[in-house]
């Protein structure tokens, strides 16, 4: 079930057309442009800062644009609001569970608020916590419930009215690694069964795997925009790493024989080729000395963020985050004074 | 705009899907949508009143403290001008009054809550109008208060105001009326306080002087000109004084000690009635729920 207009065309999920939002002086996000497919599971990446939450809000109809325009499930932000709202499904950064209520009546409360026929909320909140594996929790109040377990129900309740586009900010945010796992199955999972379309934050690189298209964002602009493998592929080089009884003898055999310019990486040799699995057999047969272990790792997500935007993400994030200290400091010592 | 809502779509099942998808529609936004919509904000202020025994239990300390405690303690001091009649049936309108204005306030206290947790997002982003939020959020506190109310109607007895049924319904009904106009005023304010610590702040300074100059600790003839000033402006005034009124109505006592206690509301020499009093807590109330379903609407 795509988004089709009245005259029977499939429109795109989301479009977004030179979106600008600021916040005083600040240009949170710097004209953004992109479309997202019915179906697809898309990705926007980037350090904390860089306007993924506002770019979300925008989309969700929660801030108004400064300029440009954006339409979800072919409607416009600004002046259907309405009609976006009825189609979305929002998964907040922060929870927005009542807590004091059971995880059941929280979606009642939900599915009562968007209107969903009474004869359908019962089968369809079944639906929904049972594919969160929390139907058997629906009477316990929420407040006891764990930060994974509040997660899934969150997710639950933005896909309770059947929402043609779920929008997901930092689904695992402050989560242990099993259960972001398993929210990532469960995203998966919901994507094949209800054909529905997710934009989603995340600033775990690993994660950003999971999406069909990433959007790399920095700064409040988008660097880079393509599938995880092309992205991957952009970057090219495969990187290899052998350990030798004589490490400068093998560089010098690299350089030799296949003209590689090889270096020492904590204890062993390590060089880039663009396709390191098929380099290995040729590595064997034409080194012409003894290999102690040989490994293969693909470029990462990490290698991408840095070739577009010169830095890893953690130093991205740690950079703002001095950057936010300095400014704390200065503001206390200033006070003072 | 149609009422009616589509049937359920029940999708083909894919071969790789367990069961069949429940598929629901979100219908356009209607006059009967937003009726839905009150309703499960005004439900939610019951099951969260219901779970919370111990606010149940702590809103009624204070107005008992007054009225069992300040009343009894009293007596001595005060039996020299109330005629015979007992302090602390004097001050039971009053303390029914406060009993309710702070349950009601601490109701509206839970806009705050909700925006410090999170929760008020959820009901922002839903396909309603901010005034169904409001106004449900306001019949539930009123609710929640007056079922408070009931409770100190309930103690009566205690204070020798005899259980008569035009009694119960009289202050009943005002009771109702004040607690929605109370909780108007507390999400009219709620709205605009970002933190809990600064709504307890503001309610502190509101509701205790509010409470005071209200006369429901004492009767509103022949007070000092500027406290008579303060007192016909205050908006409690108006529902304390119709409250003794119906109950003095129905205590047998002598028209000298109803003259001196129940002297009535008067605006420079014309006797305000009861009626009027009544109409304007109610006009009060709209006013506020006005104003706070304005705020609310312009807030992001």
């Amino acid at each position: 079930m795509s988004a089709t207009t009245s005259d029977g065309a499939t429109v795109p999920a989301i479009a977004v057309h030179d979106l600008v939002k600021s916040f005083g002086e600040v240009r949170a996000v710097r004209g953004v442009q992109f479309e997202v497919a019915p179906g697809e599971v898309f990705g926007f990446l980037g350090p904390n800062g860089a306007g993924k939450t506002t770019t979300i809000n925008m989309l969700c109809t929660l801030v108004t644009p400064t300029s440009g325009e954006a339409r979800v499930a072919g409607h416009d932000v600004v002046r259907e609001r309405d009609d976006v709202r009825r189609n979305i499904g929002l998964v907040f950064q922060d929870p927005t569970l009542d807590g004091y209520m059971t995880a059941a009546q929280n979606l009642q409360l939900h599915a009562e608020l968007y209107g969903v026929q009474s004869d359908l909320v019962r089968p369809r909140m079944r639906q929904v916590m049972e594919m969160v594996g929390l139907w058997d929790r629906k009477d316990s109040i929420v407040g006891t419930f764990s930060g994974g377990m509040r997660r899934r129900l969150e997710i639950a309740r933005g896909l309770m009215h059947s929402p043609r586009v779920l929008f997901l900010d930092e689904p695992t945010i402050g989560l242990d690694p099993q259960t972001r796992r398993s929210i990532w199955t469960y995203i998966r999972e919901l994507q094949e069964r209800e054909e529905i379309t997710i934009f989603m934050t995340t600033h775990y690189m690993d994660e950003a795997e999971w999406c069909d298209r990433i959007a790399i964002m920095d700064q409040g602009q988008i660097v880079a925009l393509d599938p995880p493998e092309t992205l991957k592929a952009e970057v090219g080089r495969d990187r290899v790493t052998i350990h030798t009884d004589d490490n400068e003898a093998a560089i010098a055999a690299l350089e030799q024989r296949f003209g590689i310019e090889a270096r020492i990486a904590e204890g062993a040799v390590a060089f880039g080729v663009p396709s390191g699995e098929e380099f290995v057999p040729r590595l064997f047969a034409e080194l012409g000395m003894p290999i102690r272990s040989v490994s293969v790792s693909r470029p990462t997500l990490d290698d991408v963020f840095m070739s577009h935007t010169g830095t890893t993400i953690r130093d991205a994030e740690e950079d703002q985050s001095k950057h936010r200290n300095r400014v704390m400091m200065q503001m206390m010592t200033g006070g003072r004074r | 705009m149609s009422t009616t809502t589509r049937p359920a779509q029940v999708a083909d099942t894919a071969p790789s899907a367990p069961a069949e998808i429940v598929r629901v529609r979100v219908p356009q936004r209607t006059f009967r949508s937003e009726l839905r919509a009150i309703k499960i904000v005004w439900r939610r202020e019951l099951i969260r009143f219901r779970s919370d025994r111990i606010r149940i239990a702590t809103s009624l300390v204070q107005p008992l403290l007054f009225l069992f405690v300040l009343g009894s303690g009293l007596q001595g001091l005060a039996s020299a001008g109330t005629h015979g009649v007992e302090l602390k049936t004097f001050i039971y309108p009053g303390i029914l009054c406060i009993a309710v204005m702070f349950t009601a306030m601490f109701s509206a206290a839970s806009i705050v809550w909700d925006r410090e947790f999170g929760f008020l997002r959820e009901m922002m982003v839903a396909p309603i109008r901010r005034s169904s939020i409001v106004i449900g959020k306001c019949l539930g506190g009123a609710t929640v208060a007056s079922f408070q109310g009931v409770i100190v109607i309930c103690l009566a007895g205690f204070v020798h105001v005899p259980y008569d049924p035009l009694l119960i319904l009289g202050i009943f009904g005002l009771q109702m009326l004040l607690a929605f106009a109370i909780t108007a005023f507390g999400v009219m304010i709620a709205v605009r306080i970002k933190q809990m610590q600064s709504f307890m702040g503001v309610m502190q300074m509101v509701v205790m002087p509010m409470f005071f100059i209200s006369g429901a600790l004492f009767p509103v003839a022949g007070l000092p000109g500027w406290l008579a000033v303060l007192n016909r402006l205050d908006p409690l005034t108006y529902a304390v004084d119709p409250m003794r009124r119906i109950v003095f109505n129905h205590l047998s006592i002598s028209p000298a000690a109803r003259q001196a206690l129940d002297p009535g509301v008067s605006w420079w020499g014309w006797r305000v009635p009861t009626l009027l009093e009544a109409g304007m807590i109610v006009l009060l109330g709209l006013a506020m729920l006005s104003i706070a379903i304005w705020e609310f609407s312009t807030t992001e």
